[in-house]
């Protein structure tokens, strides 16, 4: 059984930054409104998500509409992965 | 050849010498004042040893040992080593908790066997000549004894230290002259010589090796680990202990937890700078107030750092490219005023817990290497540098121009280091012509990447970084010409409790993100600190040791001898620097004079050269001092009772 996206994203979260409870991420939760992420540690996102996923992550895609939360960063990712599957 | 190096061990000497091989010993009294002289033989007199350093963790050994049936007459650490040696052989000295340079002599097997401590905390060298094998702490020591020997410099030596700042064992900056690496053992006997390794730092080889805990445990863990660290070297002694105190994060640890484990106060020390921007003095005294120590401090002067830079590197034995080690010799002579002989201090926490700008920018840098054409991606390099943010774009161009250098090779080795060896490198056109060829010829940096462990490809990128600073800075320059000869000069001894082998475990086991979280660096370390040390030094930005450079050398008050050693007769003498090159950087710097502004380099180039022409001086145009001779009050000679 493969781990989904959402779940990976989640659990490189929680295993990396400091999140007291685990419940109270939601896949909402702004991760930099939070403090969770602050903006150093997004370099860390960013290069999770390359290696994990493969992918390339351009200057004018970090943005909070693709990374401000579990949720989005899971659609960017998943956009991403479509793309090179279709392209 | 012990009087060469007398102020290593003031205390008493001693000697022991057969028809094969001589040990002499020089001793600096810490643990069994009453009984502890070397050379010391095991039971029967057939195995001899003379060692400098400590071995921390000899209570628990001696348990042992007594356990396997050996019989103790002293009350020493030093004893400890010979027995182990019987029973365990070089699986011995990964079992020592200690910073030592052994040699061990069985006078049946006609063996000599020389060890040195894990990270290279004590000095160790070798030299072949005429068919004999000589080794000493320094290397004055040889020189001074053997009058035919040849001494000269070394180019290779000389392009490593222009290139990492230090040489790299085995390389000395002598020709004919090795140093014994680090957590090396070496076997010589008539039938030939063997080197092994009997430990070398290891990290983690994937996700699942290492430390599985949380951030939280972690700290605890390391809080827990030091504790016992700086106990075990608080309190193992026979003499006063004290403790560095620079204002920084980690020696205020050191100095919190020696108070905790001593239960009561003790002697601190600092320094202090004339140069404001130098100085951390408000820090200093804020933990000196909260642990209550009796707090010394001595104010440093541009004049005094040029009027110690010659005994400096004659005690440091190598080119110097920072002035930094000549506060800490003067500090030591502080230190032996106070009638103090060992002090703790912080050394190695940067190594370990990830604390240097340098683990930041490689962060950066890779990051920006996986897109180099990327204009977002490097202005991280601003959060690391402020000041790059608020430079004229020029300035700023410049700076990434310096960090790009090589940026699409982030994941091969040494990436972490190039931007400072390619800096320095720039050092080796000072040389003259001949030297610069064969020093350019050697290729160091290939050399060195070369010799990295095979298993070096699966660590992570922060410990290949870390592995890398260990290996050339921390043991070749920091633990060497800022500790053990500037604290030794003064005969004094430092002991190092980020050095402490359950330390360095823990701290290369755990995930990178704990030491160097984003581009906090420390971090596991700083919540480890938490309630120990003030917040405000907690919160403070790293700032590394330093000491005014160049300028130090210009202005007023530069003493005669710098005029003279830089002269074109001086450079035409020792013909290692081209005159011409070094006669313009002069005249730079004196034209910048004692209000200046001196670049990185130039910095590094005028303290590089001055350094290296005392160390001519020093050591190759006139043979270092032996002294007088020692009165020995221990002796065994055999050669003339002609016993085995």
């Amino acid at each position: 059984m493969s781990v989904s996206v959402p779940e990976r994203v989640r659990k490189f979260v929680l295993d990396n930054f400091y999140v007291e409870d685990p419940e109270s991420l939601l896949d909402d939760t702004s991760l930099v409104k939070e403090g969770i992420v602050d903006s150093t540690g997004m370099l860390e996102v960013i290069t999770f998500l390359e290696d994990a996923f493969h992918i390339r992550v351009a200057d004018h895609e970090t943005v909070p509409a693709n990374l401000e939360s579990v949720a989005l960063i899971s659609d960017f990712v998943q956009r991403k992965l479509q793309l090179r599957a279709t392209g | 050849m012990v009087g060469a190096i007398r102020y290593r061990g003031p205390d008493e000497f001693g000697l022991y010498r057969d028809g094969r091989a001589g040990l002499v010993h020089a001793r600096l009294s810490i643990i069994d004042l009453a009984t502890g002289q070397q050379p010391l033989s095991n039971e029967d007199g057939t195995l001899w040893v003379i060692f400098n350093g400590e071995i921390f963790n000899y209570v628990e050994l001696r348990e042992e040992l007594e356990a396997l049936g050996h019989r103790f007459r002293t009350r020493s650490d030093t004893e400890v080593i010979v027995h182990a040696w019987e029973s365990w052989a070089t699986s011995a000295f990964e079992r020592f908790n200690g910073q030592f340079a052994i040699a061990l002599w069985d006078a049946r097997r006609e063996e000599l066997i020389l060890a040195r401590d894990r990270l290279g905390v004590r000095p160790l060298y070798l030299c072949e000549h005429r068919g004999r094998l000589w080794f000493a702490s320094e290397v004055k020591s040889i020189f001074a004894a053997v009058p035919g020997i040849p001494r000269a410099l070394d180019p290779v030596g000389l392009a490593e230290t222009f290139t990492f700042w230090t040489v790299v064992a085995p390389q000395s900056v002598f020709q004919g002259v090795e140093e014994l690496p680090p957590g090396h053992v070496r076997v010589v006997s008539a039938r030939g010589s063997e080197q092994s390794c009997f430990w070398r730092p290891r990290y983690p080889a994937g996700p699942d090796e290492g430390f599985r805990g949380s951030l939280s445990e972690a700290a605890e863990r390391v809080r827990g680990a030091l504790l016992e660290a700086v106990r075990l070297r608080m309190l193992r002694s026979d003499v006063p202990v004290g403790s560095y105190l620079s204002g920084g994060l980690d020696s205020s640890i050191v100095a919190a937890l020696g108070r905790q484990a001593k239960g009561s106060r003790f002697i601190t020390f600092s320094l202090r700078f004339e140069d404001a921007e130098y100085d951390e003095t408000p820090f200093q005294r804020e933990v000196a107030a909260l642990i209550e120590s009796d707090h010394r401090e001595l104010l440093v002067r541009r004049e005094d750092i040029a009027e110690a830079f010659p005994a400096v590197v004659y005690h440091a034995e190598r080119p110097l490219l920072r002035t930094a080690p000549a506060p800490l010799f003067l500090l030591s002579k502080l230190v032996r005023e106070a009638e103090t002989k060992v002090v703790l201090t912080g050394e190695g926490a940067d190594e370990m817990f990830a604390g240097y700008d340098l683990f930041r920018e490689a962060r950066v840098r890779r990051f920006w290497g996986r897109q180099p054409g990327s204009k977002v991606r490097p202005r991280l390099l601003e959060r690391l540098y402020p000041y790059l943010a608020r430079s004229p774009v020029a300035q700023r161009a410049l700076a990434r121009e310096f960090f790009a250098a090589g940026i699409a090779e982030w994941r091969a080795p040494g990436f972490s280091h190039f931007p400072r060896w390619r800096a320095s490198g720039a050092l080796l056109r000072l040389l003259r012509r001949d030297v610069r060829e064969a020093a350019r010829g050697s290729d160091v940096v290939g050399r060195l990447l070369a010799s990295l462990p095979p298993e070096h490809g699966r660590w992570d990128h922060l410990s290949r970084d870390q592995y890398l600073e260990v290996r050339t800075l921390l043991s070749g320059y920091l633990l060497s010409s800022q500790g053990d000869r500037m604290l030794m000069a003064h005969s004094v001894e430092g002991r190092f409790p980020f050095l402490d082998p359950d330390v360095v475990a823990l701290a290369n086991a755990l995930p990178p993100s704990y030491k160097l979280r984003g581009l906090d660096e420390k971090h596991v370390l700083k919540r480890a600190a938490e309630g120990l040390v003030p917040k405000s030094v907690l919160a403070r930005t790293k700032q590394p040791y330093r000491a005014p450079d160049a300028v130090s050398f210009v202005g007023r008050s530069s003493p005669a001898w710098v005029e003279e050693l830089l002269s074109g007769g001086a450079l035409l003498r020792s013909g290692i620097f081209d005159p011409a090159v070094v006669g313009a950087l002069w005249r730079k710097c004196r034209d910048h004079g004692e209000g200046g502004q001196f670049s990185n380099t130039d910095n590094m180039a005028l303290v590089g050269v001055l350094s290296t022409q005392i160390l001519h001086d020093a050591f190759v145009a006139h043979p270092p001092d032996a002294g007088p001779p020692p009165r020995f009050t221990t002796l065994v000679d055999r050669i003339d009772r002609g016993q085995p």
